[in-house]
């Protein structure tokens, strides 16, 4: 049977400490952008912690979400590329093959989560930081999208050495970056054709939400939350 | 008009043979500004697309306006041509050829942009469906695709339908001129002789492409507003941008064509052919499409109002009353208040009066694309994600080479062709049926001398009646 990625938040377990962010930066060669161009809203981080404050001081709190692509299902990324560079893999997966891309931008535009990235210039890094690039993920040069890939060199690493094994993935036998340096447990990877893994058990909860479902993108990344803050009520 | 043919070729003939130092002068400014237009575009290439303003999540801005912009003054052109040829309106015989051309520049200009707007325009073949190394056929459900398509359909048409009616014109000043023009005349008319057949022929052709080319006119604007209504983006996914894009586009492309007559008929003294009685009749046809204007982006406005969509009043609210209210309401202005009154009363719907409120409507029009796109990129769904956007130094410079382009192409265009078919009014001021001869011979740089050439029709009529 084929996998069906997914990917479980628990935001009443994420803390917002942005070990996820730097985790993906380090694993997928994302360059800094530095405070200018940052500033002028270059930066790329394909997951990032939203904050969202709920009631008046001094009784208020602070909420994280991380934000990131959703993988969608039906992803109003993929239709208005014009030559396949955002591509649905028969694995679910919301590819982006950066050798097809021409830069037309309308993917960015169409996505309504604001995850997907332009490289405004070519990517630099800063030393020491050019010694940790990760040989497993291309650099994407100037002009060309980029986004969340569920790190889909780990995915395709683990499913060659299953194979070559001639067993079966198991369930949690390996996670996105942004998974693996959670802290508080708060992000759950798995396939979510497998009714017994942990992310279809957390899929099922109770708590369970997707993040503007009224859009039907039918995103892959589930949210849990006790009572959504959305309602104005505090969980 | 009781002009005879002779004198007809002569007065549209002599500013495509006769230059002054003011026509040099302007290719000299509209070429300066295409210049620097190439060169803010290297820079680009050479630097990366960062050099614009557009930022995350503001990824189309100046780039996606010209566009939309210049594809919508192309619809004034060919499509009120046609179908004043099809009605056949009397009073379109000066107005098809300089209408049919901007047309083709504009849609040239419109269709430049969106491959320097590209973040790898070396690649923009791509889009091109042929059989490729990379085993991989374009996507044929992205509107930007079928943009490809319109365009290049639209392109190819309006230059057909341009190009046809320059057919006897060609011949006409292939008999009058030697050296390169001879020969350049040679080829345009594709060996006209003038005779009945060519004639029926090139008048079925015509009444073809005219027929042809609405439908694809209206296409092409309703695909470049799918590149907005295709996507789940607030204020852009609506029903009703194909017809409320068409509207805008004829709208500000008759103020083009206005302002375009206006510069003819005084830099090419062409006072006697362009009259106001022209530009009364397309100051009607401009109010028309003022108040449709005004009512598509009412209804556009009051529906989003009363659905009462979160995302959507973002967008909604900024740009009526927060950030972009300014630029809003000097849209309403420049495309409703100052036009209204100019064109809808008589007085002042003068050539002067027409001129003033197409240029507030070419203006107002460029803003309303902006508004369509810049405040829906800068609030999409998610406030965490919202930005500003800023244009750089190469976006205004790209967009002001966009209008060099023009005026570097209309400039150059009437030196080869006459802005008014010649033949058209010709046939326009006799009863007799469209046979002709040549009759004028052009002396360059001295006066019109006519020395009358034997005539090839037996049955030709005297067209100085």
């Amino acid at each position: 049977m084929p996998h069906k990625w997914a990917m479980v938040i628990d935001l009443d377990r994420c803390t917002g400490c942005e070990a996820c962010v730097v985790a993906c930066h380090a694993e997928n060669n994302i360059a800094t952008a530095g405070p200018d161009q940052a500033a002028r809203g270059r930066a790329k981080h394909w997951i990032r912690v939203e904050r969202s404050w709920e009631g008046e001081f001094p009784n208020a709190r602070v909420r994280f979400q991380p934000v990131l692509c959703q993988q969608c299902d039906d992803a109003p990324c993929e239709p208005v590329c014009p030559t396949y560079a955002s591509y649905h893999t028969p694995e679910g997966l919301n590819a982006q093959v950066y050798n097809r891309c021409i830069g037309t931008r309308f993917c960015a535009n169409a996505c309504p989560y604001t995850v997907r990235f332009l490289n405004f210039y070519n990517p630099q890094w800063d030393k020491p930081l050019n010694l940790q690039l990760n040989p497993d993920v291309s650099v994407r040069s100037v002009g060309i999208m980029e986004k969340c890939t569920f790190c889909v060199q780990r995915i395709r690493a683990a499913e060659i050495q299953a194979e070559g094994e001639k067993r079966e993935l198991k369930d949690g036998e390996f996670n996105p970056a942004c998974v693996q340096s959670c802290a508080p447990k708060a992000m759950v990877f798995g396939d979510l054709n497998d009714p017994n893994s942990e992310v279809s058990r957390l899929a099922r909860s109770g708590r369970s939400t997707k993040l503007l479902a009224e859009l039907g993108t039918k995103p892959n990344v589930t949210y849990l939350q006790q009572d959504s803050w959305q309602n104005g009520k505090n969980g | 008009m009781a002009k005879t043919a002779e004198q007809i070729r002569g007065d549209l003939l002599r500013p495509v043979f006769e230059s002054g130092a003011g026509y040099w002068l302007g290719v000299g400014i509209a070429g300066s500004m295409v210049l620097a237009g190439v060169f803010a575009f290297s820079y680009q290439v050479y630097h990366g697309l960062g050099v614009w303003g557009l930022n995350w999540p503001v990824f189309w801005a100046f780039d996606i306006t010209n566009f939309v912009f210049w594809i919508g003054i192309s619809h004034a052109g060919t499509l009120i041509s046609a179908i004043l040829r099809l009605a056949n309106a009397g009073w379109r015989r000066p107005v098809t050829r300089c209408a049919e051309a901007i047309t083709v520049f504009a849609l040239s200009i419109g269709a430049i942009i969106p491959i320097c707007h590209l973040g790898r325009p070396w690649l923009f073949y791509w889009l091109v469906p042929y059989p490729n190394e990379r085993h991989i056929w374009p996507n044929f459900r992205s509107p930007l695709l079928w943009d490809f398509f319109a365009i290049l359909t639209y392109l190819t048409g309006s230059t057909i339908f341009l190009f046809l009616p320059i057919i006897p014109d060609a011949a006409a000043a292939r008999d009058l001129t030697r050296g390169w023009r001879k020969k350049l005349y040679a080829v345009l008319s594709l060996g006209w002789q003038g005779n009945p057949k060519q004639w029926h022929r090139l008048e079925s052709a015509m009444h073809i492409m005219a027929i042809a080319i609405i439908p694809v006119a209206v296409s092409v604007h309703t695909i470049v507003s799918w590149d907005f209504a295709m996507t789940p983006v607030p204020m852009w996914h609506s029903t009703i941008f194909g017809p409320y894009f068409v509207t805008g586009a004829i709208f500000s492309g008759v103020a083009a064509l206005i302002l375009a007559m206006a510069f003819l008929r005084k830099f090419l003294h062409l006072e006697e052919y362009l009259e106001p009685i022209h530009f009364d009749n397309l100051g009607k046809l401009l109010l028309t499409m003022s108040l449709l204007w005004f009512y598509f982006t009412f209804a556009e406005r009051l529906t989003t109002w009363y659905g009462n969509d979160v995302s959507e009043m973002n967008v909604f609210w900024t740009s009526i009353r927060q950030n972009f209210a300014p630029l809003f309401w000097t849209m309403v202005v420049c495309n409703l208040i100052i036009p209204f009154p100019l064109l809808a009363i008589k007085k002042l719907r003068t050539i002067t009066g027409t001129c003033i409120a197409s240029a507030t409507i070419v203006i107002g029009m460029w803003i309303e694309r902006f508004l369509i796109i810049v405040p829906a990129l800068e609030h999409k769904f998610l406030p965490y994600a919202w930005g500003t956007y800023r244009p750089t130094w190469v976006e205004d410079t790209l967009m002001v080479a966009g209008f060099g382009m023009m005026g570097l192409l209309y400039l150059l265009f009437s030196k080869l062709v006459p802005m008014i078919s010649m033949w058209e009014m010709e046939a326009g001021v006799r009863k007799a049926p469209l046979v002709r001869r040549p009759a004028v011979r052009f002396e360059p740089g001295g006066a019109t001398a006519k020395a009358r050439v034997a005539d090839p029709e037996p049955f030709a009529t005297d067209v100085s009646r």
